[in-house]
């Protein structure tokens, strides 16, 4: 009797799950299906969420002009929950169950290492929007953040032509910094400059008294900050309380944008420079625009910055690689999105045919008082992106997916 | 003996039953789900018979992953990437033996006993009990997981490791490989079931259930309760050894999150739901819990976790010995098990 009632009750859990499958299948054939992978509960959540909207509000707004192809774009929203096993199940979920043509998502790099294999087992397509380490040219991702040439390598430049001799490396422990800080210290070398420290702390971790004080007694002028999240206010207030700052001590962060910084409090980060392809002060039309949607639709104090602006134009792009191609299908959009470009807040982006990353701005700012920042660089012309910098490594990309 | 032989075919038709209704996706969750009843069955042996609750079993779960990962991202890339990426050009002498099945299947148990001997012995002898023990089994569960965390350039740091292409001669998400993995995990979660029920019958089973009840009046009657306590330790650290190499096959990566204290005490939660101190009850909270845990999170991806707490206060309203503990508790439910029972005998 025992083992009856389980059976009777397996049963109805494996008849539930088909009855699942079935209506999804059933459903009308005048959208397309299009998966959203971020990790909305958890500690990425603060950052992802936000990703989410945008590429929430750029499918809304295509699908308002009449959708693509003739067809409404369908999202699936999925939550990775800031853990990489269940970026792996939700990605192999949207792609194989629910039949997804392509998917917006992931943050950290470790989500998208994780998704990775399923996406290129699977031949879909992923638009990831957030900066990262390189290293990487998968013919099934395109890559909207920047490569470490458009973000990190300008940035010591911009460095040492402000006359920057003793450079201090901090970040925290995990693939990002200690990827990007080869990266660094391979240009640094390259220049003839001296690195006068190299230090990690665990993620979360908040007590930066030992490091601020060996940054001190280093004589550093100047400090590349990629320590992520909460970790940062400890931080500065540590920098602050021992004197260091600008123009004495520059500090270049890598992972605070306008989002973070309000996280972090603008009276700890007043003054420090930071790194990225699009501020929200950026004056442009298409910026402009952008910010009213974003603010009419998710509220008059929210912020965009630069992840947030890669996740909406990843949507663009794909819309246009979609009516170039004629086609829903990834491989199709993959080899049709090289041939499109989208007027993007940061400027008119598009795609590089070798590496499937974007032809991207680069900016440097300062953040001011109301929690903004002041842009005091703009590159002169877009960057093409380099993920494999000569400097670092000797591999080099020959199309997506092709790396020697 | 006829309703038995009913019985017996009911089940294996349950078994079955999914290979052909479910997609491959479902069906490799569902290979997930009862990976993890494994890892609950280990648990309660631990918990639900000795008394003794663990709250860092992730650790030795995530140990049998890592062994079975190390052997599968060795046959992807002689060299694995996080290794190119952190400055490491040649391969640690203590990943090279991993380039064998046989040794990595083997490690997928020696590791995790050897972990539990290390931590078992000095703690049991010295007579660490109750809280103590499980506070300490969280720190050593963070301790390691920061090692891991840490040691990017030789476990893959916070990314964990992941980019297989395949075992057993089949690529990853093959449907014939998700067949086989659900085939094997189901094998090993009856194994393992009969494996714990066979202990407990035996004499030494019985001491452990002693000791739950009562230490002090067993060490009173001449028993080194601390030599089974190690026992029952290694044991349950082997079966949750077991659970992990298969679930990185299945999953297809293994990431410190497993061995956090947030899994470990997820796993406590299967068992207390599910029933403490029975030997059905572990197997079906992990089932139950997990289907749960999924369902939600798909259709509700903002707000899920809200359910899945009101689900764990109702479960601990409704049934407060867990769904096992409870049902046998019922009068109706009792009858008939009796009847059941002495139709047998």
């Amino acid at each position: 009797m025992r083992k009856l009632v389980l059976f009777i009750a397996s049963l109805a859990l494996v008849f539930s799950c088909k009855q699942k499958e079935g209506k999804a299948s059933a459903e009308e054939v005048s959208t397309v299906k299009v998966g959203v992978l971020h990790s909305l509960t958890g500690t990425m959540a603060i950052s992802e969420t936000d990703c989410k909207n945008a590429t929430m509000l750029a499918i809304e707004e295509i699908n308002a002009a009449g959708g693509v192809l003739g067809k409404q774009i369908e999202p699936i929203i999925e939550d990775g929950a800031s853990d990489w096993p269940t970026f792996t199940e939700k990605a192999t979920k949207l792609i194989g169950q629910d039949g997804v043509k392509s998917v917006f998502g992931c943050w950290t790099s470790s989500s998208r290492k994780a998704v990775l294999p399923v996406f290129e087992s699977k031949n879909s397509l992923l638009f990831y929007p957030v900066q990262y380490e390189g290293m990487e040219a998968s013919k099934n991702v395109i890559y909207t953040g920047a490569a470490p040439n458009q973000q990190i390598l300008p940035a010591v430049d911009y460095m040492i032509k402000e006359g920057k001799k003793k450079f201090f490396l901090v970040g925290s422990d995990y693939v990002f910094p200690r990827t990007a800080n080869k990266i660094i210290k391979a240009k640094l070398k390259s220049e003839g400059i001296e690195i006068v420290g190299e230090e990690y702390a665990p993620l979360g971790h908040t007590d930066f008294t030992s490091i601020a004080q060996k940054i001190k007694s280093s004589g550093a002028d100047a400090v590349l900050n990629t320590v992520n999240g909460d970790s940062n206010i400890g931080f500065f207030k540590q920098m602050k309380s021992l004197g260091l700052s600008a123009p004495e001590v520059t500090c270049m962060s890598f992972s605070i944008a306008e989002v973070e910084l309000k996280g972090i409090g603008v009276d700890i980060m007043e003054g420090q420079l930071t790194a990225w392809n699009y501020f929200m002060t950026f004056k442009s039309e298409a910026n402009d625009k952008f910010i009213k949607a974003y603010q009419t639709k998710y509220g008059a104090d929210k912020v965009t910055d630069d992840p947030i602006e890669a996740a909406y134009f990843g949507v663009y792009l794909w819309a246009e690689a979609v009516k170039k191609a004629n086609s829903f299908e990834p491989d199709a959009v993959q080899q049709a999105i090289s041939k499109v470009s989208y007027n993007a807040p940061e400027g008119v982006v598009s795609i590089d045919p070798v590496t499937n990353h974007t032809i991207k701005n680069f900016m440097i700012g300062r953040a001011n008082a109301e929690g903004q920042f002041d842009i005091l660089y703009q590159s002169p012309e877009m960057i093409a992106p380099d993920p494999f910098p000569s400097i670092a490594t000797d591999k080099k990309v020959i199309a997506p997916g092709n790396i020697q | 003996m006829k309703q038995k032989i009913i019985c017996i075919l009911v089940l294996a038709v349950i078994i079955i039953l999914p290979v052909f209704l479910l997609s491959d996706f479902r069906l490799s969750i569902l290979s997930k789900f009862v990976v993890f009843a494994i890892v609950a069955i280990s648990v309660n042996l631990l918990w639900g018979y000795t008394g003794v609750l663990s709250l860092g079993h992730g650790v030795y779960f995530a140990l049998g992953g890592y062994a079975m990962a190390m052997y599968m991202k060795l046959q992807a890339q002689p060299l694995p990437d996080f290794m190119e990426w952190s400055g490491i050009e040649t391969l640690p002498w203590f990943w090279k033996p991993f380039q064998s099945l046989p040794f990595a299947l083997a490690m997928t148990v020696i590791l995790p006993v050897t972990l539990a001997l290390l931590v078992g012995v000095p703690l049991f002898k010295s007579g660490t009990k109750g809280v103590y023990f499980t506070i300490i089994s969280q720190a050593i569960t963070l301790i390691v997981s920061i090692l891991f965390v840490g040691q990017q350039g030789f476990t893959g740091g916070s990314n964990g490791i992941t980019g297989f292409k395949g075992v057993f001669g089949y690529p990853i998400g093959d449907p014939t490989l998700i067949k086989i993995l659900y085939g094997l995990a189901v094998a090993v979660v009856i194994a393992i079931y009969f494996v714990s029920k066979f202990m407990l019958r035996t004499h030494g089973g019985v001491i452990i259930q002693a000791i739950r009840d009562r230490e002090t009046r067993l060490r009173f009657l001449g028993y080194r309760t601390d030599s089974f306590k190690i026992l029952t330790l290694a044991t349950s650290a082997a079966m949750c050894g077991v659970a992990g190499a298969l679930f990185v096959p299945i999953v297809g990566i293994i990431s410190p999150s497993l061995m956090s204290i947030l899994m470990s005490t997820e796993f406590v939660i299967w068992v207390a739901i599910g029933g403490r101190g029975t030997l059905l009850g572990p197997i079906i909270g992990a089932l139950v819990i997990n289907y749960a845990k999924t369902s939600f999170s798909e259709s509700l991806p903002e707000y899920w976790w809200y359910f899945y707490g009101f689900l764990f206060i109702a479960a601990t309203l409704i049934v407060p010995k867990g769904i096992v503990g409870t049902l046998k508790e019922k009068e109706w439910f009792q009858n008939r098990f009796n009847k059941l029972k002495t139709e047998h005998e």
